[in-house]
């Protein structure tokens, strides 16, 4: 069945406006169309890891999620949402339930890949039937924007500021999606918003359908920590795939397979300018740091192409 | 009548384990309770019980996978000791705040450092604010009896529970035990039926909100009544367990505390060689008794003040110290807990014992009776921060 934005649209929101989200930030459009790509008829118990989107979501006594949904602690979803699928397993197994239910936690990239990767790869490994979707917005931003292993290098953080001495951030961004590529699970995708958000929600229902754990990686940007105006999110997230910053692609059983390959690859600073936390780096003097990045996102990029064949 | 057998503590409580058949079981193995979820896969392996096990990277996702399948609908279980039971102590806060009933064993060891895999109640005592609901068995069949009657305590009051016993001392130790009937088991325990979960078909659930200053405190509020409840629960499950077995329990057990001068207070394997201890002395004349704590959490504080009031001087035994430059905190429980009921008579002393393995003999219990005795003589207290059988 072809994709039809509009149709996905149409669907029951699992998670209700009113929500305390900033505007402009990528986290609940991630959550949305990620839950969006389960077949209405079939339940799920959400996981958040600690985090804005916790926080902002099941603030007590309201909560914003329409069906059932765990919060245990900061640093493992992974681990939580594999106890509830554990109980599935065997609930099914006694007959105390009929119908589907697929099990989807949700955690920023300070709760994926630092706080929470021990628990994430648990799980991986365990073989859960489950989904693990990062949204990867780049630093700690719940408690104010503080450098992650995630931050690109140079990136200005409240922990890693653009000083007179050390310009933001010394080192690169961990790449984790090549992390959980390594614990050899079944599915594992790398995606963001992209024009009729065709490519992430088809890697979100590819990675709720695929028996066993997959992994969504997301690039969800936010707008305080990284300086864009709300309204051009989607324009950052744009720029990120056309540079090649942010490649879109996803690996199953295995085999690597790009997603998007840009006409004309864009050079960086097309995506560097539309956010605050760069800005230094455009500063006289400052050229030699977006050099470095290009040539980092160059071999990057290079790397990939020969990963996928191509 | 039950089924005798010889068997160490953690075999007993994986047997009760067995017996019971629980949903999930979320572990990790650490010295001295590596045995009881080694024990328990063998039952998982050879299709004795219908429990899914998760052999999770460490304590903390253990605890971890315990919130969410017990938070799913199921019962969930996991066995720790030591820096484990520290590892979890995060999210063990969590479990309590949630009201799930999950039910830990616990074989008590002590904490690094130095780094040392012998008993003492170290780890208990670190986690003792946590809200879990915790009981200390003397022997390898309290340990199993106190087993089987923990999901019963934990479901009445929606609080979980830890089952501890003493690493290596009756942990490894193979005693005499009497085991009772598996239907008669699972006629006891019952069947897990929560009144909220998250695999409920016609009614969604969140678990783990945010509270604000508004809602938080009334949130722990609740807590401390379910620990405040939890103190009849405990007696009466009690009750019928006695009535299925005959064997008998309370928040206390008095030994020889009719008539007593003095008397010591303390939990876990050393109650042996106590009741030993006073037994001897008993046979000179002396009138010494012993209060054995089997539920530290709720404390029995006005249980034990009932069965302190009369005597003229008492010693807490610590097998763990607080480091707050004055008493263990048994001692501090103790002795707050006889204020609090209107006790000043007797004069009490605090000794901190059997750290890291340290060996706890009859002669080293017959000392602290011999200085509660010049105490009671003299009215003279002394230091009342002190450590037994230790090199200074």
């Amino acid at each position: 069945m072809s994709y039809s934005l509009k149709e996905n649209l149409m669907k029951e929101e699992r998670l209700s406006g009113g929500h305390r989200m900033c505007a402009g930030c990528g986290s609940p459009i991630a959550v949305r169309t990620v839950l969006r790509a389960l077949e209405p008829e079939d339940k799920a118990v959400v996981c958040s890891a600690t985090s804005c989107l916790e926080v902002s979501t099941f603030m007590y006594p309201y909560t914003a999620w329409k069906g059932s949904f765990i919060h245990n602690a900061f640093e493992n979803a992974g681990a939580t949402i594999s106890g509830v699928e554990t109980a599935y397993k065997v609930m099914k197994k006694k007959g105390q339930l009929d119908d589907t239910w697929k099990f989807i936690a949700f955690g920023g990239d300070g709760g994926t890949y630092d706080i929470g990767l021990q628990s994430l790869s648990g799980a991986m490994e365990r073989g859960h039937d489950m989904v693990y979707v990062c949204y990867d917005n780049e630093a700690y931003m719940n408690t104010g924007i503080q450098r992650s292993s995630s931050t690109p290098h140079f990136a200005d953080t409240t922990t890693t500021p653009a000083g007179t001495v050390i310009p933001g951030k010394l080192q690169k961004k961990k790449d984790l999606t090549k992390i959980m590529v390594a614990h050899g699970i079944p599915y594992v995708g790398q995606t963001t918003f992209i024009g009729n958000f065709k490519d992430i929600s088809e890697k979100a229902h590819r990675a709720i359908y695929t028996p066993g754990p997959a992994f969504l990686n997301v690039m969800a940007p936010c707008p305080r920590g990284w300086r864009y105006p709300s309204e051009k999110l989607m324009k950052v997230t744009k720029a990120a795939v056309e540079t090649c910053v942010w490649p879109l692609y996803e690996v199953i059983e295995g085999k690597y397979i790009l997603s998007y390959e840009p006409k004309q690859k864009k050079p960086v600073e097309e995506y560097l300018k539309l956010q605050g936390r760069f800005a230094h780096m455009f500063r006289p003097g400052n050229e030699w740091m977006i050099r470095q990045v290009q040539e980092e996102v160059d071999r990057n990029w290079e790397a990939l192409l020969t990963l996928c064949n191509l | 009548m039950g089924i005798r057998e010889r068997l160490s503590g953690n075999e007993a409580v994986a047997y009760a384990m067995k017996q019971i058949n629980p949903d999930v079981m979320g572990a990790f193995p650490i010295t001295p309770s590596t045995e009881i979820p080694q024990y328990f896969s063998a039952y998982v392996d050879n299709g004795e019980v219908d429990t899914e096990f998760i052999a999770v990277e460490s304590e903390h996702s253990a605890m971890s996978t315990c919130i969410g399948a017990e938070a799913a609908g199921c019962r969930a279980i996991s066995a720790t000791s030591s820096c484990g039971l520290c590892y979890m102590t995060e999210m063990l806060y969590v479990a309590a705040s949630d009201r799930l009933p999950i039910t830990l064993a616990v074989s008590c060891r002590a904490l690094s450092g130095p780094i040392n895999i012998n008993n003492d109640h170290s780890d208990v005592m670190g986690v003792r604010d946590t809200g879990w609901l915790v009981l200390f068995a003397e022997t390898n069949q309290e340990a199993y009896d106190n087993y089987l009657q923990a999901m019963r305590i934990g479901e009445a009051v929606g609080l979980p529970i830890m089952v501890c016993q003493d690493g290596f001392i009756t942990s490894h130790a193979i005693e005499n035990i009497e085991l009772v009937e598996t239907e008669k088991v699972k006629a006891f325990v019952g069947e897990y039926k929560p009144q909220h979960y998250l695999l409920n078909k016609d009614e969604p659930m969140s678990v783990g909100a945010y509270a604000t200053p508004v809602y938080y405190m009334e949130a722990k509020r609740q807590q401390a009544q379910a620990m405040i409840d939890a103190k009849g629960v405990i007696k009466q499950v009690a009750k019928e367990f006695e009535e299925m077995t005959g064997r008998s329990y309370g928040l206390i057990e008095k030994y020889m505390m009719d008539d007593a001068e003095e008397a010591i207070i303390l939990m876990g394997s050393s109650a042996g060689t106590a009741k030993e201890a006073v037994k001897q002395l008993r046979a000179q004349g002396k009138k010494v008794g012993l209060i054995k704590i089997r539920s530290f959490r709720p404390f029995p504080a006005e249980e034990i003040a009932e069965a302190l009031k009369n005597v003229k001087a008492f010693a807490s035994m610590d097998k763990d110290d607080s480091y707050n430059g004055h008493c263990g905190p048994i001692h501090a429980e103790v002795c707050t807990g006889l204020y609090a009921n209107g006790v000043f008579g007797p004069k009490g002393i605090g000794y901190i014992y059997g750290l890291g393995g340290r060996d706890v003999r009859v002669e080293s219990i017959q000392k602290v009776f011999a200085e509660l005795e010049q105490i009671a003589e003299t009215g003279q207290v002394g230091e009342t921060y002190r450590y037994l059988e230790v090199r200074e």
